[in-house]
């Protein structure tokens, strides 16, 4: 009998040898990066950018952690700094195609000033956030995303603060491109950084994510696909939503989609770096 | 070369630029922000970069970028914000990121006098982050020096790939001084070895026999994978006793090993000196004026001045020093600098003065303290 070694399509853009991951079983980030992979893979198959020109950082936490498994230049920077080091990078070498991954706690936590700055300014980078709403790496502790009256480890009566609508706050500096997806539809995922990928100036994909191992089990449904489920049920695509409706609560629901598509010249033109 | 007429951070602006500093991030602080005005007027003309971000944090991560996309990279601050950049510095030294930080010291504790000048931060500037590891720091005592030893940062850190500090202060930075700028042609200029293997061979975090390993940049096509986590020779997180101590012990050797690259002082009368003065950056200034006055009272004094103050000099300072009856440690804090002197004078009798002063310690002012040893 002749077995062949199964090569997965996306393969060559991963460091094979670094598998297994270590995210946990029902963890969604796994589909966020085969999606992001997917929508890499066809810019390059278009010729936006080359292979060897792809850079992805992430700071600290359970998405930054993709970097390590990917088979591009890429970066495990310290948690929070993961936009300021992608800044460092394109404006050293804007030829780069700098992408940033990341987890909410990294992304618009500790992250939150370079990340609104980053926007403010369009500079021209991607950034994927990962919205798993718990600090999920350090065992559960309360995100800037973790819906009002959840539980959470630091927040053992019920989260009494209001989270952060990130995908609110980087429309309102002027970011070029702000879509929020969620694992709950992968196809999305591909399409929405797919666009991100092709445009000028900053560029932002918030994806909802599921954690069943921290968050799920904290929140009484610790069975992965109960979770994804319940994730489904409060997800609702719309083609352009306006911002109104990027409410961001767990009772009421998500609303997905690209929030903002528009083309204002980013940070390097403004800079005179592009010719 | 030209001779112009300015003050400590020009010269070190100029320095930077001379040695094909390609990119600079900062944020404005007291006394430290005309750096940053002057190269955002200056380093475009000559192809680089210069933004101001919004915080200290922000600024040398995006150098640590800028270095990795294979720009010569610098940032400048002073001691408040040099507390912010401790924890990215750290990831500069296990990332081994070659870039410069120019730290401008000011007077403290927290907001302390802005604008005036002390030597508190020489522990800080060495030990500030967290990790076990080794810190060029290069102490110039006057603009012309600041040039001088600008240039020598970048060379030091491009050729051991370690974050490198220019520690200076107040006074220095806003006293103008005639200093000669030299063209990068009539400079030794050291860039960041490359390496030889093709991609497939390269292992970013594999050493060459000076334990400073090849460095390929994004875009080079090299696939690098720069890691905060202790890593192995690929790049991979590798949480052994062995990964570690074998990644620890090469961060720190790889600069003891080469300290004579980066060890440098100079003598005043020390030949036959009765009394040795140890003096740093502007502090060694009026120290030197003492000196003098000394000796032409007939006084044997002589002056051991350090240009780098990390690594510290043990054989050069033990070398000048054997004759001497006493050694004199000066400086504007209250005895820092001092406890490394004594633990490498052990058998000689090493005086600390600490001077607090808001400019630089007098002559007069020094003098008075120690007049009562000689």
């Amino acid at each position: 009998m002749v077995v062949s070694k199964q090569v997965h399509p996306l393969d060559k853009y991963v460091r094979v040898d670094r598998l297994p991951h270590l995210w946990c079983p029902g963890c969604g980030i796994g589909i966020v990066m085969s999606a992001m992979l997917r929508a890499i893979g066809r810019r390059i198959g278009e010729g936006v950018f080359k292979e060897e020109d792809i850079v992805v950082v992430g700071g600290i936490g359970c998405t930054a952690r993709m970097p390590l498994y990917l088979n591009f230049d890429t970066v495990h920077a310290i948690h929070g700094r993961a936009v300021p080091f992608a800044v460092g990078v394109k404006l050293a070498n804007p030829k780069l195609k700098v992408i940033v991954v990341g987890g909410d706690g990294d992304i618009a936590g500790i992250g939150g000033n370079h990340l609104m700055h980053a926007a403010r300014r369009n500079m021209d980078i991607t950034v994927i956030m990962v919205n798993n709403m718990v600090y999920a790496m350090t065992g559960g502790q309360l995100a800037p995303t973790t819906p009002t009256g959840l539980y959470t480890t630091t927040t053992p009566r019920g989260n009494p603060e209001k989270p952060i609508n990130v995908v609110k706050l980087v429309a309102s500096l002027g970011a070029n491109y702000v879509a929020r997806a969620s694992v709950t539809h992968p196809a999305l995922i591909e399409t929405y950084v797919y666009r991100a990928l092709g445009k000028e100036g900053f560029t932002f994909v918030e994806v909802l994510s599921t954690c069943p191992e921290v968050f799920g089990r904290h929140i009484g449904i610790k069975d992965a696909v109960q979770l994804f489920m319940e994730l489904r049920e409060k997800v609702k695509v719309k083609a352009k939503p306006s911002l109104n409706e990027s409410y961001y609560d767990w009772e009421s629901g998500f609303v997905i989609g690209e929030y903002v598509d528009k083309d204002d010249p980013g940070y390097l033109r403004m800079f005179g770096l592009l010719r | 070369m030209r001779a112009e007429y300015v003050t400590s951070n020009i010269a070190i602006a100029e320095g930077a630029m001379a040695s094909g500093l390609k990119f600079f991030a900062g944020y404005p602080i007291t006394p430290t922000s005309d750096i940053l005005e002057y190269l955002a007027e200056e380093l475009p003309k000559r192809g680089g970069v210069v933004i101001q971000l919004e915080d200290e944090i922000a600024s040398i991560n995006a150098v640590i970028g800028a270095s990795w996309a294979g720009a010569k990279a610098m940032t400048a601050t002073s001691s408040p914000g040099y507390s912010l950049m401790v924890e990215a510095l750290s990831f500069a030294i296990i990332t081994e990121t070659p870039l410069v930080v120019v730290y401008v010291m000011r007077a403290g504790p927290s907001t302390g006098v802005p604008t005036r000048s002390c030597q508190y931060d020489v522990f800080q500037v060495r030990y500030g982050s967290h990790g076990n590891y080794e810190l060029p720091v290069l102490v110039p005592w006057s603009a012309q020096e600041a040039f001088d030893l600008t240039v020598k940062a970048f060379n030091v850190s491009e050729m051991l790939r370690v974050p490198t500090v220019i520690l200076s202060d107040a006074m220095l930075a806003h006293t103008w001084e005639k200093v000669i700028i030299r063209n990068p042609s009539e400079l030794k200029i050291i860039s960041r070895r490359k390496p030889e293997v093709p991609p497939q061979e390269y292992m970013p975090f594999k050493p060459g026999e000076d334990l400073v390993p090849p460095m390929a940049c994004f875009g080079d096509g090299y696939k690098v994978m720069v890691e905060s986590l202790t890593h192995d020779e690929r790049g991979y997180y590798s949480p052994t006793t062995e990964v570690q101590e074998r990644m620890i012990r090469r961060l720190v050797e790889k600069v003891r090993r080469n300290s004579r690259l980066i060890i440098d002082y100079e003598t005043y009368f020390t030949s036959s000196a009765e009394y040795i003065f140890f003096a740093y950056g502007s502090t060694a200034r009026s120290v030197y004026a003492l000196v003098k006055e000394l000796r032409r009272e007939g006084i044997r004094a002589g002056l051991y001045r350090p240009k780098a103050l990390w690594p510290f000099d043990e054989g050069g300072l033990k070398k000048i020093a054997s004759e001497a009856k006493r050694v004199f440690v000066v400086e504007n804090n209250v005895g820092l600098m001092y406890k490394e002197v004594a633990q490498v004078l052990r058998d000689k009798e090493v005086i600390s003065v600490g001077i607090i002063d808001l400019d630089v310690p007098s002559p007069d002012r020094i003098k008075e303290v120690i007049s009562e040893w000689l």
